[in-house]
């Protein structure tokens, strides 16, 4: 065994994040030890199958890693702040912006996005849980540890640094002999097995589970999204699953699948990560466009407008998703039919897209809109979302494409869809959708303090870099010549920059401002909600609703509000639920080991764990776990407790 | 309530748009090719300025009309569904957008791909150009010169590079004389360009391609006629040749400085087929005499006479005769474009 492949050489910057860790990681044993929490971790949160729990763990690991993605965000704009920056060297530059792309988009996206649908989903149709709970304890569990796989590459044996599209033969052992995109392959196949099982989970929790009354035309558009976002997932995350394994057995095994030598074809990784790689910007976008929906109705006191084109457009869009692959890479030489072909088909996608932006602004158009925290950032969304959706169009075009493709324009651009499109999103779902699960809302002052300044400093920030792309200057440079006349516009771009960080310092801030001082919601509805997420109590009972509610309009909860007529019809009568298990976790763990032990090429004990991971799975087959039942009783006293009476 | 970010934005790009084009080298064409895709760009913004006014206009207009208020206070809007007219317009408008954006791209697609129009009479200069690590070699072979990390380049001349890479995919860019293409290992790509303008141009990778891509830029210089025929002269009688043992130790090298060279290393060290003889099996070498080289290299590109054609260039026909250089417009002085 080789010690020295394990360390990371010389970066000041490196040792400082060792000792913050292991300080982090000290505070936290410390910590659970001192206040005896052990046993309420494990039982509460580490063993928990509960889909709002969960939801929540996949939320604080989402902003987590917001956290560590936005200090790679704001080392790259300080490298580049100025020409010739001596912050950081090529190779550090190169592993820092390959982690903030499959960081940010792997796991904070993404995560966000599925905590918020574990939270929501099953609240929002009526059930009490997922279809699989336990399948979801193992979605997160994997997604976790792929994730902290990913993380500690930075401070043993070398992050990865062929960028986040990991091209081949950058990629491949030669050019990058280090273990850092063995770190990739692993680290994103352990995640993306877990996101694979939640797509297949969310599709059957939607299609089986709903409320009585409540059809497919009738589902809220937030599950309307989420459903076709599963689809997507479905469809597109087994390619980027066998992608990996040929790009594992490239480094790990010696085959010869996108390496220049014996008929190995760089292009075709190329073609299947973006075959993956174009619907996951999907699957990131769509359930930003439910949240958007569900607020912007709240907040304007109106049904959604246009209804039907509205799911219609996102069934185009993600059909179209699988279509476009070929517009990330127009200068490979593919000749004029097809770049043409590809234009059209990623032009297309600005119809229905456009019909979703009418439509929101048609719901706003007589309504009563009030600009709450959540709202604020959702009216922000259109018209920066739309800068990013025009110059989407502009570079669907293959022949100005070959002038964008790679430049800084490029840059701006995909900034200009996923920081309003998905970013937005989630802060703004976060806040809506906070006192549904915590019992109390996040403060409004503070709340709209963080986001102006977040949504000027976006501007500053991405703003300058349609310039920069236009003089020439392309993504991924780490360092840049007094000449260029790149400096002054960088410089105002790492002004942005450090504006948005102050602007997440005050979000968190108010989080905990909002802890310890707001005032506690009583009724669970604190936005005169519509759809039935806010017809139960919050904090939310275990059970979610004590009796199943029967729907017959698109915003039941809104209707039997203004109609007075009764949502819950039955009696209530006992509940059956799923019981915590820790084999998920475990399971986890023994997944974060292997995919350890391969990146280091240590056989024996990957084939430990391999074994490992073979047995937990039988073990898991044969076990017979009927869950248990809360007795009739029980919910109806836990029923007034949570209404404020006294038993 | 309208956000100050985008209206700033608008602002900002009217004014730096119009007059200040020549800081902005992709709207500062040299050469027909690039000044294609300027005006396919300044069309395109011009487009989504319309498109996003629209948007904004809508948009302030109903944030200002139906925010809460005292006095709409207790207001409860009423059940809206939708509206057949209204949304098939903002159907049926944006595809009339997006189809004639659609034209312009398949038409100045097709014009940048191919020798620009008012060279097409002209028998075009092959440069290979061809990168590894971080540099790009330079090969004539019509010259039989070589050079590393500069072209030059004649004005008023059809240019067709061929690309390909002895490692990573690099690209292949000069944004004031055309768009990028990439360089790859396993198979040859074209670009068509010309200079219209004498002139030093900025050309780099830009395809990120490891520790040293920030560095890897090269000079295009655009020269006359005149100087470009003394220019390969002058290398011809003054350089030395490019041995097998030099190349190779071009090629592990990180970084070089320029160098030139009075052989080319397509002798010995062939490029890579187009994708033509993958598909036909058919990987015949192309090392032979100089010019004997590119008139068959032309063939596998632009197979002429075979229907099976597996090319993925749909160029013009080229002369199938090799000529001697094709002669430069007698004007030379036009220093300034025309």
């Amino acid at each position: 065994m080789d010690l020295e492949k394990f360390k990371v050489h010389g970066e000041p910057l490196i040792y400082g994040a060792m000792i913050s860790i292991a300080l982090a990681t000290i505070g936290i044993i410390v910590g659970l030890t001192y206040f005896k929490k052990w046993g309420y971790l494990w039982r509460e949160w580490l063993t928990t199958v509960d889909h709002k729990r969960i939801g929540v763990m996949y939320i604080i690991a989402a902003l987590l890693m917001l956290f560590r993605g936005g200090v790679d965000a704001l080392m790259m704009r300080l490298q580049t702040a100025a020409p010739e920056m001596k912050f950081l060297d090529a190779q550090h530059y190169n592993e820092v912006f390959t982690t903030h792309g499959l960081i940010m988009i792997l796991f904070m996206a993404m995560p966000f996005i599925i905590g918020l649908m574990n939270v929501i989903i099953p609240l929002q149709i009526g059930a009490r849980d997922v279809a699989f709970p336990r399948l979801n304890a193992i979605s997160f569990w994997l997604f976790f540890m792929g994730a902290m796989l990913l993380n500690i590459s930075f401070v043993v044996g070398g992050s990865p640094d062929a960028g986040w599209s990991a091209y081949f033969p950058l990629a491949s052992i030669e050019f990058s002999p280090t273990v850092g995109n063995n770190y990739y392959s692993l680290a994103l196949q352990i995640s993306g097995i877990g996101t694979l099982m939640t797509g297949v989970n969310f599709i059957v929790t939607i299609l089986k589970m709903r409320a009585p009354g409540m059809t497919l035309m009738k589902m809220p558009m937030f599950t309307w999204s989420v459903l076709i976002t599963n689809i997507i997932i479905v469809f597109a995350f087994p390619v980027l699953t066998v992608a990996l394994a040929l790009m594992m057995f490239d480094r790990l095994f010696g085959s010869q699948f996108f390496t220049m030598a014996n008929g190995g074809m760089d292009m075709l990784w190329a073609n299947l990560f973006w075959v993956w790689g174009h619907p996951e910007v999907y699957i990131v976008i769509l359930p930003a466009f439910g949240i958007y929906s569900e607020i912007i109705a709240t907040f304007s006191k109106k049904n959604l407008y246009g209804y039907t084109s509205m799911v219609f457009s996102m069934v185009i869009i993600s059909l179209l998703s699988f279509l476009v692959w070929a517009h990330h890479f127009y200068t490979m030489g593919q000749g004029v039919m097809v770049n043409s072909f590809f234009s059209i088909t990623t032009m297309a996608i600005a119809v229905p897209t456009g019909v979703k932006i009418f439509n929101w602004l048609f719901t706003l158009r007589k309504g009563r809109i009030s600009f709450t925290t959540p709202m604020l950032y959702t009216l922000a969304f259109i018209p920066i979302f739309t800068i990013g959706g025009v110059t989407g169009v502009m570079l669907a075009m293959a022949s100005a494409d070959y002038q964008y493709h790679n430049t800084m324009f490029l840059v701006a651009h995909f900034h200009y869809v996923l920081i309003p499109g998905a970013v937005f999103a989630v802060i703004a779902g976060f806040h809506y959708w906070f006192p549904k699960v915590f019992g109390f809302r996040l403060n409004d002052r503070i709340g709209k303090h963080a986001f102006w300044w977040i949504a000027i400093s976006f501007n500053v920030t991405f703003f300058p870099m349609f310039f920069l792309g236009l003089m020439g200057m392309t993504r991924r440079m780490y360092t840049y010549s007094e000449e260029s006349g790149f400096g002054p516009l960088n410089m105002l771009s790492f002004a942005g920059a450090l504006g948005l960080a102050i602007g997440f310092v005050i979000l968190v801030y108010n989080i905990y401002w909002s802890t310890r001082y707001a005032p506690r919601d009583t009724n669970g509805d604190p936005w005169d909600g519509r759809t039935l997420e806010w017809a139960t109590h919050s904090p939310i009972p275990a059970y979610n609703f004590a009796v199943i509610p029967k729907v017959n309009s698109r915003d039941p909860y809104w209707e039997s509000k203004q109609k007075n007529t009764p949502l819950y019809e039955d009696k209530i009568t006992k509940i059956h639920l799923p019981n915590n298990t820790g084999k998920p976790f475990i399971l986890g763990v023994i997944f974060f080991f292997l995919g350890f032990f391969l990146v280091f090429s240590m056989w024996i004990p990957a084939i430990v764990a391999g074994v490992g991971i073979i047995i937990m799975l039988a073990v898991m087959s044969f076990e017979r776990d009927h869950g248990f039942y809360i007795s009739a009783e029980e919910v109806a006293a836990t029923e007034k407790k949570l209404r404020g009476e006294t038993v | 309530m309208n956000k100050k970010g985008p209206l700033y934005a608008l602002f900002l790009s009217l004014v730096l748009l119009l007059p200040g084009c020549s800081s902005l080298a992709v709207l500062n064409p040299k050469g027909p090719a690039a000044r294609t895709l300027s005006d396919t760009i300044i069309l395109s913004i011009l487009v989504m300025m319309g498109v996003l006014a629209v948007v904004y206009i809508l948009y302030v207009f109903v944030l200002v009309k139906y925010r809460a208020k005292k006095s709409n206070e207790g207001y409860i809007p009423e059940h809206e569904e939708g509206n057949k007219v209204l949304e098939a317009i903002w159907i049926i408008i944006p595809i009339i957008i997006v189809a004639f954006l659609s034209v312009v791209t398949v038409k100045s697609t097709h014009a940048v791909e191919n020798v620009a129009e008012q060279y097409k009479d002209q028998d075009p200069l092959v440069i290979y150009a061809s990168s590894s690590n971080w540099k790009w070699h330079f090969s004539y072979p019509e010259e039989g010169i070589e050079t590393v990390n500069y072209v030059n380049i004649p004005v008023h001349r059809a240019v067709e590079f061929r690309l390909y890479s002895f490692g990573t995919i690099t690209s292949f860019w000069i944004p004031q004389l055309a768009g990028q293409k990439y360089a790859m290992s396993d198979m040859l790509t074209e670009l068509n360009l010309s200079a219209d303008t004498v002139g030093s141009y900025m050309g780099r990778n830009s395809n990120f391609s490891g520790k040293g891509f920030a560095h890897m830029e090269f000079e295009a210089l655009v020269m006359t006629g005149d100087e470009y025929n003394e220019w390969v002269q002058d290398v011809k009688a003054n350089e030395p040749e490019l041995t097998e043992d030099e190349f190779k130790g071009l090629l592990a090298a990180e970084h070089l400085g320029r160098k030139t060279y009075s052989s080319t290393h397509l002798t010995f060290s062939p490029p890579p087929g187009d994708h033509s003889e993958h598909m036909s099996g058919d990987g015949s070498e192309m090392n032979m005499e100089n010019g004997n080289e590119d008139h068959q290299d032309n063939k596998d590109i632009h197979p002429s006479p075979e229907p099976s054609s597996q090319t993925e260039f749909d160029g013009e026909p080229n002369p199938e005769l090799e000529e001697p250089l094709p002669s430069f417009p007698a004007d030379e002085s036009t220093h300034e474009g025309h």
